[in-house]
């Protein structure tokens, strides 16, 4: 099919302009190549073009044992790389049939909503600045956010953006000494920021000009098209994984499900922002509950032995050899194991012949199912209402490329 | 009779004064800008070149030189040549009838602080700031390039929706003045300011004149978060930087404006009236600035429905209540 035919005249014979948006364009959030179809400024057809950023992940999944595959999923969607860890290691420890302890629950959890606290804030930060004529105030606010949350990584994990900090029935490692107080000082804090943000954009009658009504997505179009997350609640429906099929321990804490009404751009930012405060309801009660006790799983087939055996026990060391150069065996099968990451639902499909590496490694990002809408909610819109539509979804090409 | 050949090189000087000031303003605009909004940005702003980064907008302007000054190749070559350079000459000329302080005495010599006092030099301003929209228009035309077209038709757009209500709004200081001499205005305004007696007027037009400077949430024409650059995406060095100063030298020329037209000039106790006027120069420079750090851009059509709906029909409630009222005073009611 020629790139012409799905729009609405046959180039050249009529009043309109074909304009090729991306993949270097400074607000299509990466490599996003949008073929739009213009009458003056308002957009007749478009067609997005996705493949820029292709990395194999999914085809090199099944050629690393599954120990090896998880700091892939890290690349994946790097805005909100925790979340991908654990929708990957919970995937993998289904297919095993182990449980992580109750304390590695709780600190995954605290991880997954950290990351989610980070997302959003790029995802607003940067859905602010598109609609501004400089780079925005709101970006450098939410990115001194962001940075609080990056250094909590680094202290956990010694990496920002992509800490790979879940292992495969746990953790690498317990937290470090002080790192419970810092994150509860975020907390603490995080709020009281979240205010200064909320009282420049809110009610700001710009923004409200520029998002209100714009980019409208219904909810049965919502559905149709598989999209999931704030994107997907924003257009009015309860979904969420961490209710409807809780993991992790997700279901031990108390926290609501923001939705908006009207499913356009200011209703995804509003349920972000809410968002953004119920992770940080649910961190707080990780952390003052946090439970004491061992951070892997007591399956020593699976996890890596503690370092200090490996001079003592002749066993510990045969099973670190054996774990690093062969990996383990899961039984034949298959799973399936979504999460909700910052940007939807994340699901993560394993097949098992029973070798050390995966049949098949597939993933269903959320941000492949909003590229698709994006053609259906910018229609019979201007020009500018594009950017803010796009920084609206949320997009991270790594995620729809993978 | 002859040539006053004195009075020639007076005013010689004092183009050339007004012009290099007006780069020099732009230079040290360009970095008072990225230091203020640095500070809004929870940020420190250029700070590397010269003490406390003064001497960055040197380092800016010796960069611009080196660049290379590309041609696209389907490019209209003319157009694309002169439309900086009709942008840039249009703010420039505008400002020559703007005074900045009072008469001085110097060598015996009466020597005023404008290059010329035209009896409707507001209509010139006007007239002339108008014409730096073909700098905009010809130049996203003649570049061949998408983005810079639809920048250029933005720029088409905005000039006949904020034209109006920038004129018009002004109708009401011409009636307290009794004049279009800029001069006439600010001696007008020796007891109290015209953004007293002409609030609405005042809003009007500085919405106007950030329309007019293509500032900020107005710079549509440029908006690069959709147009990439707008129309002078494919203009890059000194050719992209008269562009630059175009832009920034009319928020000057608005700022003073405004200073001029309801601030009250250059008169203010006690300072010298030149310091005054600089005092409210950089105050309204500021407030452009302050609104480009923290507003949302506003949609082309947007901007066009507001100017016509509303920026339009509260000018001419304004010219009708003043003239109101004025008719109202000479009956002596008040």
């Amino acid at each position: 099919m020629s790139s012409t035919q799905t729009f609405s005249v046959a180039v050249g014979q009529a009043e309109t302009m074909i304009l090729n948006m991306g993949p270097q364009h400074p607000s299509t959030h990466g490599v996003l190549r949008l073929i739009l179809e213009l009458d003056g400024e308002r957009i007749v057809g478009a067609r997005p073009d996705i493949g820029y950023l292709h990395s194999g992940i999914e085809k090199t999944g099944e050629n690393r044992t599954y120990r090896q595959v998880l700091p892939y999923t890290d690349r994946m969607d790097y805005a909100s790389a925790n979340t991908n860890n654990l929708g990957y290691v919970l995937a993998v420890e289904k297919l095993l049939g182990i449980e992580v302890p109750l304390r590695a629950q709780y600190i995954r959890v605290i991880m997954a909503e950290l990351s989610r606290v980070a997302s959003h804030l790029l995802a607003i930060g940067t859905a602010v600045m598109d609609l501004s004529g400089l780079i925005g105030v709101i970006l450098m606010y939410c990115f001194w956010e962001r940075e609080k949350v990056l250094n909590l990584f680094e202290g956990v994990a010694g990496s920002r953006m992509t800490p790979s900090y879940f292992r495969i029935g746990g953790l690498v490692a317990d937290l470090p000494e002080g790192w419970v107080e810092e994150a509860r000082a975020f907390v603490r804090q995080f709020p009281r920021q979240l205010d200064d943000i909320e009282a420049i954009v809110t009610r700001n009658p710009i923004f409200l000009e520029r998002t209100v009504g714009i980019c409208r997505l219904s909810a049965e179009d919502a559905i149709a098209y598989g999209i999931t997350g704030p994107t997907l609640r924003a257009s009015g429906v309860r979904y969420d994984v961490r209710k409807a099929m809780p993991y992790s321990g997700y279901d031990r804490f108390d926290f609501e499900v923001p939705v908006g009404q009207n499913g356009d751009v200011y209703d995804r930012y509003l349920v972000r922002m809410a968002e953004l405060r119920q992770s940080t309801r649910i961190i707080e009660q990780a952390l003052n509950d946090l439970p004491d006790g061992p951070i892997n799983a007591d399956e020593r087939k699976i996890v890596l032995p503690p370092k200090e055996e490996l001079d003592t026990s002749m066993e510990a060391l045969i099973h670190h050899f054996k774990l690093v150069t062969e990996g383990f065996h899961p039984p034949v099968g298959q799973v399936f194991m979504s999460v909700e990451s910052s940007k939807g639902e994340l699901g993560y499909y394993l097949v098992s012949d029973g070798g050390p590496r995966p049949y098949r490694f597939r993933v269903r990002t959320p941000s492949f199912a909003a590229v698709q809408v994006l053609p259906l909610i910018i229609k019979g819109h201007m020009l500018a209402d594009v950017v803010a539509a796009i920084g609206s979804l949320d997009l991270v090409m790594g995620e729809v490329d993978r | 009779m002859s040539i006053d050949w004195i009075e020639l090189i007076i005013v010689v000087v004092k183009a050339l004064i007004v012009a290099f000031g007006l780069l020099i303003g732009f230079a040290y605009l360009t970095w008072f800008e990225r230091r203020l909004v640095g500070r809004f940005q929870m940020r420190i702003g250029p700070n590397r070149v010269g003490p406390a980064g003064l001497l960055q907008p040197v380092a800016d302007a010796l960069k611009m030189f080196f660049k290379e000054d590309f041609v696209p190749g389907q490019a209209d070559k003319p157009l694309f040549i002169m439309a900086p350079g009709i942008a840039m000459s249009a703010v420039l000329i505008s400002f020559a009838v703007v005074p900045v302080g009072p008469s001085i005495r110097l060598f015996g010599r009466e020597i005023t602080l404008y290059l010329a006092d035209v009896n409707v030099g507001m209509l010139v301003v006007i007239a002339v700031l108008s014409l730096g929209v073909y700098g905009i228009i010809l130049g996203g035309w003649a570049s061949n390039n998408k983005y810079s077209l639809l920048g250029g038709l933005r720029g088409a757009a905005q000039v006949i929706s904020y034209e109006l209500p920038y004129g018009l709004s002004l109708v009401g200081v011409f009636m307290l003045a009794g004049s279009l001499s800029l001069k006439d205005i600010v001696e007008a305004q020796a007891r109290v300011p015209f953004i007293v007696l002409q609030p609405l007027a005042a809003i009007v037009f500085f919405f106007a004149a950030v329309a007019e400077a293509n500032r900020s949430p107005f710079d549509l024409v440029e908006a690069e978060n959709e147009l990439v650059a707008g129309y002078h995406t494919e203009y890059s060095s000194i050719k992209f930087a008269l562009y630059f100063m175009a832009e920034y030298i009319s928020m000057i020329v608005a700022s003073a404006l405004m200073v001029t037209l309801f601030l009250g000039g250059w008169q203010g106790p006690f300072l010298p009236g030149i310091v005054w006027f600089f005092i409210k120069l950089v105050f309204m420079l500021f407030v452009f600035v302050w609104i480009r750090a923290t507003w949302p851009r506003i949609r082309y059509d947007r901007l066009m429905a507001w100017s016509w709906k509303l920026l339009v029909p509260l000018s001419v409630a304004n010219i009708l209540v003043t003239a109101g009222a004025l008719v109202l005073r000479d009956m002596g009611v008040f």
